[in-house]
């Protein structure tokens, strides 16, 4: 068997084993709360994380366009571009999962011959994690253009009074 | 010299279990992007506010009084013997952890801290072990602390991290009000010369120039014949506001935000539309130019001082009662603390009478202030609208609760009647129900922490929101979001511009004007932001020739 057929057979365990390594890494008590609650209105940041996690999981297994992986990434990163304060920190999550598939696959990698696959998921995974910095630098740079945008906006019925417009100052 | 971290050493949870601190010991992070910048000295000068002094949150040092734990300490002693809620919301928490997960702070950010339970425990601590016998005895053990500049410095941190939108409180079943200890903490910071810049900035320029914005009287009055001349230039219709007129019957107060920053600017252009369609006899002032109270974000005092400013003028005026336009505050002051500020009703105005409708405001016969939504609404009940929701075709609404109209007195329905008879059928989706009404999601930038520096923070607060708006864009292609607050009107659209970028945000009264029909109208062929309206106009020509 291929290891992409492996990896979507063992998707399940795999993605959940991933999303909950990225939640044990917020405090314990939140930890708990986001392992615990199901509801995704309740609980974004849970849903943020596993909707993205499952979305990056597939770019891998499944062809996909560059924007799509892009908008999968953006959905764990523009959490994690708030929440923590370097983009190595923010982006650490995405190589965790090198380990996970090791672990989880760890028998039918020793009885299959897979190496030259497991090494081709690992450059993956680095692609994904280089294409990440694109997607957290992005995010970043979008907070200072809301930061000035904001401030423009503050005056902007005065700015069309005067004819301008948010672009002319 | 040290290795090269793998990825999960970067991550403080997977590599290694951190030792178990006490949620004493975790000390806040004044990452930039989390808090407020301190306020600037001059402002606290112009209010006659203490210990002016420029500060930096990075810097060790605040600059606090010599003599700041008494001055604390004395000050939480005459909030605990003026406020019984204080008291009784220290002494009676059991912390069930009803409230934990209810905060959109904690679903936001994740900060354990940021659980209203151990919000307030950051205050309460201190309560205990200076004003109760086993605190003072026992300690950390009892969950008492000493009052050092560690703990003013978290307080700082958290008490900002609180909008005091109530949420929390909905969940609790003693109903302890998380508010009410986020305003009297900010009384104590404020007490020891420690407020935000943006909110201190903008009660002083209210204060002392009558808006938030420090608009002039003359900048004021402009703003707005330069919102009737759009009108005008939309719709044909002239409509004619005026400024500080004696014997008007109604005096209509609006916020800030609502005449100089987009979208609340088409927000007061639907006022104008409505006002000039029914006839209605008002007039703004430009004394009481600004609805919102940033004051009652820093002290029930500064609160206080800026709701007199729109009543004095009222009084001068010799109107007969107060309309509000689409605020939140403005009125959750009215309804939850005016009464208390006074001491008695508002004598010298009369309980609200519609003078269209004969429709008698009894809610509002103690502070005598009409909300425009439940004015508006009333037109409508009784048939004295004329209305056509297809100009609003464009539109596909939902509807954010915004947390002091809805949380904070009750307004739920009459947004929403006034939405379905402004909007085709269909074109109205509710969020789920566990993020609106009473459960609504703050927009997580309100009580005066709608600063720029923080951006992070709001990001993350407001992510609840967001979440929930997401959804309704994807699963009904919702592209507005419709409120009733100018503080949301300035906020959401940068929360959405993060979370949500193709939402747009719009006042309710808004589509109130793109939808009332004049009769000596000319002909609309846009709404009031000059955006075309589907099926009018070149739009129907086209869809014409097409069927042709």
């Amino acid at each position: 068997m291929k290891l992409a057929d492996l990896l979507t057979q063992k998707k399940s365990q795999i993605v959940a084993r991933w999303i909950n390594l990225l939640y044990d890494s917020y405090p314990p008590e939140t930890a708990i709360f986001l392992k615990k609650e199901k509801d995704k209105f309740d609980n974004p940041i849970g849903y943020g994380i596993s909707r993205g996690l499952n979305g990056l999981f597939e770019t891998l297994v499944q062809e996909m366009e560059r924007e799509q992986i892009l908008a999968a990434l953006d959905e764990v990163i523009r959490i994690r571009a708030l929440q923590d304060c370097s983009p190595s920190q923010a982006l650490a999550f995405i190589f965790l999962l090198k380990n996970i598939v090791r672990e989880e696959l760890a028998e039918e990698l020793e009885q299959q011959n897979l190496m030259e696959e497991l090494q081709e998921l690992d450059a993956r995974i680095d692609g994904l994690s280089l294409l990440g910095f694109d997607v957290y630098t992005r995010r970043r740079e979008k907070l200072q253009d809301m930061r000035i945008n904001e401030v423009k906006n503050r005056v902007s019925g005065f700015l069309r009074k005067s004819g301008m417009s948010m672009n002319d100052i | 010299m040290a290795k090269v971290p793998k990825p999960s050493e970067l991550l403080p949870g997977i590599s290694y279990q951190p030792p178990a601190k006490g949620w004493m010991d975790v000390k806040p992070d004044f990452r930039p992007g989390t808090y407020c910048n301190p306020a600037a000295p001059k402002w606290m000068e112009w209010i006659g506010y203490p210990y002016p002094q420029a500060r930096s949150i990075p810097d060790n040092e605040w600059g606090l009084p010599d003599n700041w734990q008494e001055i604390v300490l004395q000050g939480m002693e005459d909030r605990l013997d003026r406020f019984r809620s204080l008291k009784l919301f220290f002494d009676i928490c059991v912390r069930c952890g009803a409230c934990a997960d209810k905060c959109h702070f904690f679903l936001g950010t994740g900060d354990p801290k940021n659980m209203p339970v151990l919000r307030a425990e950051l205050l309460r601590s201190v309560y205990r072990r200076y004003f109760k016998k086993i605190g003072r005895v026992l300690g950390e053990i009892a969950g008492a602390r000493d009052l050092s500049e560690d703990v003013i410095k978290e307080w700082f941190f958290y008490l900002y991290q609180c909008t005091i939108c109530r949420r929390c409180s909905l969940f609790c079943p003693y109903g302890i009000d998380m508010a009410e200890m986020t305003l009297l903490g900010r009384e104590l910071l404020a007490s020891v010369g420690l407020n935000i810049d943006w909110a201190m900035a903008s009660v002083a320029q209210c204060y002392d120039k009558g808006s938030h914005i420090g608009a002039t009287p003359q900048a004021f009055k402009d703003m707005i014949d330069f919102l009737a001349e759009e009108n005008e230039r939309i719709t044909g219709i002239t409509t004619t506001p005026s400024y500080n007129r004696k014997g008007a019957e109604v005096l209509f107060v609006t916020p800030s935000g609502d005449y100089f920053a987009d979208p609340g600017s088409f927000t007061l252009m639907g006022y104008l539309l409505l006002f000039e369609y029914i006839g209605l006899d008002y007039t703004f002032s430009t004394y009481a130019a600004e609805g919102g109270n940033f004051g009652w974000f820093i002290s029930h005092e500064m609160g206080k001082r800026l709701n007199s400013k729109i009543y004095a003028e009222a009084k001068r005026l010799g109107v007969k009662w107060i309309l509000g336009g689409e605020c939140g505050h403005m009125w959750r002051v009215c309804n939850q603390y005016m009464p208390t500020y006074w001491g008695e009703p508002v004598n010298f105005l009369e309980e609200p009478v519609s003078p269209i409708t004969g429709t008698r405001f009894e809610n509002a016969k103690i502070h005598k202030m009409v909300h425009i939504s439940e004015f508006t609404a009333d037109l409508i009940k009784n048939g004295k609208l004329n209305l056509d929701p297809q100009r609003n075709a464009h539109i596909k609404l939902t509807f954010h609760d915004s947390c002091n109209t809805a949380r904070g007195m009750g307004i739920f329905e009459e947004p929403r009647y006034i939405i379905n008879n402004v909007l085709p059928e269909g074109h109205f989706v509710e969020m789920p129900p566990n993020t609106i009404r009473e459960k609504t999601f703050c927009c997580g930038s309100s009580s005066g922490i709608n600063a720029s520096e923080n951006m992070e923070l709001r990001m993350q607060g407001g992510l609840p929101r967001a979440n929930a708006v997401r959804w309704v864009y994807e699963q009904y292609g919702v592209n507005h979001l419709g409120c009733i607050c100018a503080l949301d009107r300035a906020t959401l659209p940068t929360l959405l511009e993060y979370w949500v970028p193709e939402m747009q945000v719009t006042g309710i009264t808004e589509m109130v004007g793109n939808a009332l029909i004049f009769p000596d109208e000319i002909e609309r062929t846009t709404d009031l932001r000059d955006r075309d309206l589907e099926g009018f106009g070149e739009a129907a020509e086209e869809d014409a020739e097409e069927g042709e």
